[in-house]
């Protein structure tokens, strides 16, 4: 830098931005709208294919029969559907409270070293890819039992709504003001009580939608049911039994090389999607009402 | 007060299960993986082999398909995701980005089933009868353009990956991007700096954490596993080109382990299992690690994936 | 200077028919109560107000004879040549060198010697040299506050404007760094012409060669500003000098 001289410095160009830098501003501009663009038609394709070819396959048959054999025309999912609202419930049920408690754990008390312990093995946990639980499950629950259950494929979903209900409740609970604990704890309530009383209804509504977006998520979810809940053709409501799944059924329809079937894989994603877009549709468009939010 | 004591360990001991469950699910994998492990040892990792009649395994062709639809799908989903992430944050009126970027988030709740049903009856056809056969027409000279179309395999697999990863990079990008200071791009205005100009500097400050969304969704890209496997075409050969069918390590679990006869081939699908497991944890940790930093933690990661 | 600007955020007028004109060469301070303004008015001088959605302006900013809210005004030209150093330092998260150098790399200058003494140059003209001039590689953030807003004020000199604007610059300063900037603003008057807001009068007293005094979006008194503070004309301006309120 020594033999920089400033005095040899002459002015700078008066002119506005050259041709090139113009020209890559608007390009760069354009170019951002596009990818925006290029984003979004995607949506829109699946839909409209989804809406073409899977609503002339939906009736009220889809949703009330069983499917059948390969040649006969008509035929459902009836069984998938229902199938799949008990694998969810199962879910449901084993990650709900599990979720829920260990979250307000993490908002309460989660400072210390279980708090990060648990915070970190949730979020590996919220990575692990869903076939990789789906092979843990079956090693887990299937092999004990001895067979593919609707109970192993409910396991299987609960795992993997566990982290996301951890989180989004330690989220919520943690918006909760603090004056609403101090005015409990002020009027002589023991700490306890005002968790399980002031803050968890002050959260609920937010923990109750983050557990739906949860739920949706895990609806849609294939890969660890293939080899938990199996699939089933057939009526059936018992939990140590394979049950039938919306998505396990258009993997197998879609994948079947007759073209009745395929038109019910595209009537059974349409109304998977339906069940799944709707649901955290409306959510997303709900949590943006909730105070705090 | 022994109540709030009570009440504070039953909470404690069912936040103790999330490490538990997590430490189970590690535990069973590398259990079951045990068997595999043994038997072939780190030539896992580099054998070809596939055959249950001799039982002799190797993972090369599914980790080399992992990694190549990975590869595509980022390909795709990083520049559009950054180009989509700017817009939104930054051009796009408030009530257009809002919209957008619900229909982006939308986009992320899609089933994988539903974007396998879709890239098998709709884009499979399309890249054979018109997108693979221009591109061996134009850039055939290219080992990776060469062959037959046959509108399932490693390219449709990395399109449909990068469709279902884009939201991933979208949202967590313009998140970053709103949260750079305002300043930033007052002073460069204020120098002299075209708009796009000044978002390059905002851009420039969030790097950090636009990798960070870009490695998230890689780590959601390599264990894809619904969608790719029905468009992948599953075979075990390594190709070169694009066009040829391949297979993935989460497409092999899912068309082979309900079928696997046999104990070693089935403690090789879980191996192939623990090795998705040990990739995508390394991944999403280096993510979060990244996001974390250039947002200050405000963003929860496992609430937003 | 300005004729008769009328500026609107939406609804709300901000700017209500400020006329004054700035000389060459010396520093004028603008000073009234929050909110009466300043800063809009600061950031008409080069269109910063642009980047606010809803904007709308009336009357006629011109700076070196032109019409700046013209049609077919430059805006990045504008910009160029009419500085800005704000309230906060906000250096680029990049290297000392590198934040001095970005105007002059937007210009298209890629010679890196013509960049090193320009970035030389406008840095002792920020008074920083000396204190930077063995670090110019670390990142820009590890600065004091004080040497940050040096810093910004050296990147702005880079590019060689005509007129700088600075809008409360010392505010986030401790009085050591801002008696710094203050002997800075001194000595840049003889290159540039300044446009300092201040909410501090003794800052804008020791400063500033003309003083313009404004309240709810009124330019009320403008004049010489010794001037200003011992005979101010309008009652308004008299009862804020003395404190009465603001
Ligand atoms: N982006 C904006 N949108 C709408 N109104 C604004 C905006 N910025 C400023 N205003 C309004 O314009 C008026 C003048 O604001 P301005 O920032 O110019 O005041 P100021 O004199 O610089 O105040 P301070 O001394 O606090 O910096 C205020 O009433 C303010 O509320
Ligand atoms: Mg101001």
């Amino acid at each position: 830098m020594s033999r920089a001289r400033p005095e040899r410095i002459g002015a700078l160009p008066v002119r506005g931005p050259s041709l090139p830098r113009r020209a890559w501003n608007a390009g760069l501009l354009a170019a951002c709208a596009l990818a925006a663009a290029a984003v979004v038609l995607p949506l829109g394709l699946i839909v409209a294919h989804l809406l073409a070819q899977g609503l002339p396959a939906l009736d009220l048959g889809f949703f009330l029969h069983l499917p059948k054999p390969v040649g006969e025309p008509g035929g459902g999912m009836a069984n998938a559907i229902v199938g799949t609202l008990i694998l969810v419930g199962l879910g449901a049920l084993v990650a709900v409270p599990v979720g829920v408690g260990a979250g307000l754990y993490l908002a309460e008390h989660g400072d210390g070293r279980v708090g990060a312990l648990v915070r970190s093995t949730a979020d590996v946990l919220s990575g692990v890819p869903s076939i990789v639980i789906g092979v843990a499950t079956y090693g887990l629950v299937v092999v004990p039992m001895g067979r593919f259950s609707a109970l192993a494929g409910g396991i299987a979903l609960g795992l993997l709504m566990l982290p996301t209900i951890v989180r989004s409740t330690e989220e919520v609970v943690r918006l909760v003001p603090r004056s609403y604990r101090e005015a409990g704890l002020a009027l002589g309530a023991p700490r306890w009580r005002v968790t399980q009383q002031i803050v968890l209804p002050a959260a609920s509504a937010g923990i109750v939608t983050a557990s739906l977006l949860a739920l949706a998520r895990a609806a849609g979810e294939t890969a660890p049911l293939l080899f938990t809940a199996l699939g089933n053709r057939f009526w059936s409501l018992r939990l140590d039994q394979p049950i039938a799944s919306l998505p396990v059924f258009i993997y197998d329809y879609a994948r079947a090389p007759y073209d009745e079937w395929n038109r019910q894989a595209w009537a059974g994603a349409l109304v998977l999607l339906l069940l799944v877009a709707l649901v955290s549709g409306l959510l997303r468009l709900t949590v943006r009402r909730i105070p705090g939010r | 007060m022994w109540a709030d004591e009570a009440y504070r360990r039953l909470l404690g001991a069912l936040a103790l299960l999330v490490p538990v469950v997590a430490a189970l699910v590690l535990y069973e994998t590398a259990r079951g993986a045990g068997p595999s492990l043994r038997v072939f040892g780190w030539g896992f990792l580099v054998s070809t082999d596939w055959d249950p009649v001799a039982e002799r395994f190797g993972a090369l062709p599914y980790l080399y398909g992992t990694l190549v639809s990975s590869a595509i799908a980022m390909a795709l989903a990083v520049p559009f995701g950054i180009g989509s992430a700017v817009f939104l944050a930054e051009l796009a009126p408030p009530r257009l980005g809002a919209v957008v970027s619900f229909v982006i988030d939308l986009l992320a709740s899609i089933p994988s089933i539903v974007y396998g049903i879709w890239g098998l009856f709709v884009l499979a056809p399309w890249l054979r009868s018109a997108a693979e056969p221009w591109l061996t027409a134009h850039v055939g000279f290219l080992p990776l353009f060469q062959g037959f179309p046959f509108g399932i395999g490693m390219l449709n697999a990395g399109i449909v990956l990068a469709i279902m990863v884009v939201p991933t990079v979208v949202s967590i990008s313009r998140e970053i991007l709103l949260a750079t200071p305002r300043s930033l791009r007052e002073a460069a205005l204020a120098l002299g700096s075209t708009r796009a100009e000044a978002i390059a500097v905002a851009v420039d400050a969030a790097r950090p954490g636009i990798l960070g969304a870009a490695i998230l969704a890689l780590g959601r890209a390599l264990g894809e596993t619904m969608a790719v496997t029905m468009v992948i075409g599953n075979t075990n050969r390594i190709s070169a080109s694009l066009l040829a069918p391949g297979a993935t390590m989460a497409s092999v679990i899912a068309n082979e382990f309900a079928e696997a006869t046999g104990k070693l081939y089935l403690s090789a699908l879980v191996e192939i299992a623990l090795v998705l497991f040990a990739l995508t944890v390394v991944v999403n940790a280096l993510a979060r690690l990244l996001v974390v930093a250039t947002t200050g933690g405000r963003r929860d990661v496992a609430g937003a994936a | 200077m300005t004729r008769a600007f009328d500026l609107f955020y939406g609804a709300h007028q901000a700017l209500r028919s400020v006329t004054l004109e700035v000389p060459s060469n010396s520093v004028t301070a603008i000073i009234g109560p929050s909110g009466c303004g300043k800063s809009t008015l600061l950031r008409s001088f080069n269109r910063m107000n642009d980047l606010i959605p809803g904007v709308r302006t009336a009357g006629q900013v011109v700076v070196s004879g032109r019409d700046v809210y013209a049609p077919g005004t430059d805006v990045v030209e504008l910009r160029r040549r009419v500085g800005m150093v704000f309230q906060r330092p906000n250096p680029f998260p990049k290297s000392i060198f590198e934040n001095a150098a970005f105007g002059l790399r937007l210009l298209g200058i890629r010679d890196r010697g013509e960049l090193e003494a320009r970035v030389e140059q406008s840095l002792r003209r920020a008074a920083l040299w000396d204190e930077v001039r063995d670090r110019l590689g670390r990142s820009a953030l590890q600065l004091s506050g004080g040497q940050q807003q040096r810093l910004c004020i050296a990147r702005c000199l880079a590019v060689e404007p005509e007129v700088v604007l600075m809008d409360e610059p010392a505010a986030a300063l401790d009085p050591t760094a801002t008696a710094r900037i203050e002997e800075l603003v001194l000595d840049l008057k003889k290159r540039y012409t300044i446009v300092i807001v201040t909410h501090n009068m003794q800052q804008a007293a020791r400063i500033s060669d003309r003083t313009a005094f404004m309240l709810m979006g009124a330019l009320v008194e403008i004049g010489d500003t010794r001037r200003l503070f011992t005979s101010p004309r309008e009652k308004l301006t008299e009862d804020y000098i003395t404190g009465r309120f603001g």
